[in-house]
């Protein structure tokens, strides 16, 4: 027999349990998430370079800038492609992985979505104009068509991100006896809180797009291509990138004023703050074990500086936090450091690259320069994907702030839900293959002097065979 | 009209420019996949490529408004139907992942084993998509969509209604795409293809024709909610979707194609709006009506600002794609 105390305590287990969709559902979202994100950035900074090199081309009559837009484009269509088939996928699973979070708050988030998806729209009419215009179209109104493009990625950008500030600030509604009332859709589109973040994550974007795209021209130099295609095609994506870089720690800074008070666990996991110390530290690296943090480096006064604007004022620990509050914490940590690390690198990496050119040396002759530029698309993208793990995770177990635990609004469903997270990595792995495969291939028509590339459907026939 | 009912009309609208535009995109990989081997298929394939190639992405996107409508206009029959109809959801989207991917990758694809594999995964997926969407359809209208999310897995898309909805939603986006591709052939000089095309056409528009009238039957006993709808309210519709599916046809046969666009577009938009009307005033099905699954006055009101501001700023350029679609330039072959 059971003694009382272990009843209760597994009662209160089984009570506690999660879900068992819960972790898969939430593997599901970070994967499909995940892969998205990259390809949106594109989706938001690529028109806007393309659209200075197809201006630059016609402007300046300069054929190797034209030649650039023109197969910049190409690559933005296969690009756009899957990003809008994976864009897809978030909006199905929004509702089949969370029906619980849709069906009790989707009239108060959906507006933004509502016009997410016009800005979607209008960014795939133009980009089916721009993309067929090459040589349909008049060069001066063709190059227009692609500014459309420039402005709904932003836009685009700044309705998902609503909807991301608005989980984690939630605001525009009030619960009345357990109902969702009072419902003002247009404050959770419109507040400063959301401006602040899509500012973050649109500035983060042209560095993902910008690094990634000089980073291809950076292996070509390094491979000895040293032409003015490839000097072209790296300086105007640096250029986004670099003003992006160096703006990018403030406009950080900026959104974690005020952290402590919308959402205090998630600033003491940023910090490895366990216990409230006066002044905090700056803490690189470590994690908790135990509840207690080990294997860090300790700044003093560094972490009230940064995190609270203040010689002395502590941060928040997580002991003034009920432990069912907790996110994880060493994950949260851990991908906030690596974001802020490999951004200051860049930032530090283009304000060296500018300041030294501007004394005349260009540090593209450098070798050691051209492999860490190559370099740099990846870490921007492995920057961004570690500041959506600090954000997302540091948020759990909630996914409305405050308002609605993670496991209240998955789906009901059984650990079967495994099955699908090990299909989508295959499909996922499928569809990265085929990108890697189908653009390295047009690269390599490309150099080998192919402009058109027309579609392969028949078998070559040899010349002279039919006549 | 009702703040409830004019949103809900928005999102029909929406639905029926996804079934008629995204169909015909969805619609022509029947054509490539029968399109025979490679070097009798290229000529088609080549002529899918470019009908399809500068919209589909803009089409696709009827579908997006679709779903955002819906979960922001009527939240909780969003998640009631996500929740039951997850298995055919899941299957159309991984037809919807697969098809656009394995498209962009076709047209760029380097060599004829590439081209290859891309168009067989690009084609089947583009049967696929319609034929789940089709299910969730049927599962709706016959009121197998609880609104507390907890209806059959299986037997919710598994049932008469809904296997005749995916076979109505694959046929019907077959034969927009075949008369498309015939009036594009045409545009471009192929008329050899065109003709090749017509046949098809033709074959296509008769058997779609009787699997949409056949399916008035096992629907009157195993969804009588619609049945009563198509029979009353709907019927004027079913008889539009009757006259123009057969005018489609004489047209083709007398090959008429410009005009035989219209009236496939007609007799399709018919045969939806059929469906929508037949089920008012439910949204899900004997579960719960338009006016009850409606979420804040608020927020709707601000739908329709959306829906209105699309009207402004969407559809000008849209009907400009299109235009440019059909125009002298954009037909020569090449790009």
């Amino acid at each position: 027999m059971l003694a009382p105390d272990v009843v209760t305590a597994l009662t209160h287990l089984a009570a506690e349990a999660e879900p068992a969709g819960l972790l898969p559902a939430r593997q599901q979202m970070a994967l499909s998430l995940g892969w998205h994100i990259v390809l949106a950035c594109f989706g938001v900074a690529f028109p806007a370079m393309i659209f200075a090199m197809h201006l630059i081309g016609i402007r300046r009559k300069d054929p190797v800038a034209l030649e650039l837009a023109k197969r910049w484009a190409k690559v933005s269509a296969v690009l756009f492609a899957i990003g809008a088939v994976s864009g897809t996928v978030l909006s199905f699973e929004m509702g089949l992985l969370w029906p619980g979070l849709m069906g009790t708050y989707g009239d108060v988030l959906g507006l933004p979505f509502a016009f997410e998806g016009l800005a979607f729209f209008l960014e795939a009419i133009f980009l089916g104009i721009y993309l067929y215009g090459w040589g349909r179209m008049p060069p001066k109104r063709h190059v227009l068509m692609v500014l459309p493009m420039a402005v709904t990625g932003v836009v685009g950008a700044y309705c998902v991100l609503a909807v991301n500030a608005w989980m984690n600030a939630p605001t525009g509604f009030r619960i009345v006896d357990g109902a969702v009332t009072d419902v003002q859709p247009w404050a959770v589109l419109f507040n400063l809180q959301t401006f602040v973040q899509f500012a973050h994550m649109w500035v983060g974007a042209y560095m993902l797009a910008g690094f990634t795209i000089a980073g291809v021209y950076a292996v070509g130099m390094l491979r000895g291509r040293r032409d003015a295609h490839h000097r072209l095609g790296f300086l105007v994506p640096f250029v986004f990138a670099s003003i992006a870089a160096v703006t990018q720690p403030f406009v950080g800074h900026v959104l974690g004023f005020g952290l402590d008070e919308r959402q205090p666990a998630k600033l003491a996991a940023f910090e490895l703050a366990e216990t409230t110390e006066s002044p905090s530290p700056l803490r690189l690296g470590g994690i908790l074990v135990d509840g207690e943090v080990k294997y860090s480096i300790d700044i003093p006064y560094l972490g009230s500086l940064i995190a609270m604007n203040s010689p002395d004022e502590p941060v928040p620990g997580l002991d003034t936090i009920p432990e069912e509050d907790h996110p994880p914490v060493n994950l949260t940590h851990l991908a906030f450091q690596t974001m802020v690390g490999i951004g200051t690198l860049l930032a530090a990496a283009v304000v060296w690259f500018w300041f030294q050119r501007r004394r005349g040396r260009d540090l593209l002759e450098r070798r050691w320069f051209l492999r860490f530029a190559a370099a740099a698309g990846p870490l921007a993208v492995i920057a961004l994907e570690a500041g959506w793990i600090a954000t997302e995770v540091g948020r759990q177990p909630w996914i409305v702030y405050g308002v609605m635990r993670t496991p209240e609004a998955v789906g009901d469903y059984s650990a079967s839900l495994w099955w699908l997270l090990g299909i989508s990595t295959v499909v996922y792995t499928a569809m990265t293959v085929g990108a890697v495969v189908v653009l390295r291939s047009m690269a390599r028509r490309w150099r080998a002097g192919d402009a058109d590339l027309p579609s392969p459907y028949a078998p070559e026939v040899p010349a002279g065979e039919h006549g | 009209m009702s703040l409830e009912l004019a949103v809900a009309a928005a999102l029909f609208v929406g639905v029926i420019a996804y079934a008629v535009l995204g169909g015909a995109d969805f619609g022509s990989g029947f054509f490539d996949l029968t399109a025979g081997n490679s070097s009798r298929g290229a000529e088609l394939r080549t002529l899918v490529d470019h009908s399809i190639g500068p919209v589909w992405e803009a089409n696709h996107v009827w579908l997006i408004y679709v779903l955002v409508i819906w979960w922001t206009g009527f939240p909780e029959s969003f998640a009631a139907a996500m929740s039951t109809l997850v298995l055919p959801l899941l299957f159309a989207l991984l037809g919807i992942v697969l098809r656009g991917a394995s498209f962009a990758f076709r047209k760029y694809a380097a060599t004829l084993a590439q081209a290859r594999l891309f168009g067989i995964v690009f084609a089947t997926s583009s049967i696929i998509t319609p034929f789940f969407l089709g299910t969730v359809a049927g599962g709706i209208a016959s009121g197998r969509v609880p609104l507390d999310g907890t209806g059959e897995r299986w037997s919710s898309w598994v049932n008469p209604t809904s296997l005749f909805g995916g076979a109505i939603a694959v046929g019907t986006c077959a034969f927009l795409a075949g008369v498309f591709l015939v009036a594009d052939a045409r545009r471009s000089g192929q008329e050899r293809l065109a003709d090749e095309l017509r046949v098809r056409a033709l074959a296509v528009g008769a058997v779609t024709g009787v699997v949409v009238f056949a399916a008035l039957v096992p629907i009157d006993r195993d969804a009588p909610t619609l049945a009563a709808g198509l029979e009353g309210r709907a019927a004027p519709l079913v008889a539009l979707a009757a006259l123009a599916g057969a005018a489609t046809i004489a047209l083709l046969w007398t090959r008429r194609y410009a005009v035989a666009r219209v009236t496939a577009v007609l007799a399709v938009a018919a045969v939806v709006s059929g469906w929508g009307v037949g089920q008012y005033p439910w949204l899900l099905v004997d579960e719960v009506t338009i006016t009850d699954a409606a979420g804040a006055t608020a927020t709707l009101q601000g739908l329709l600002v959306a829906v209105g501001l699309a009207v402004v700023v969407v559809v000008p350029p849209l009907a400009y794609l299109f235009r440019l679609t059909q125009s002298e330039e954009w037909s020569r072959p090449g790009h």
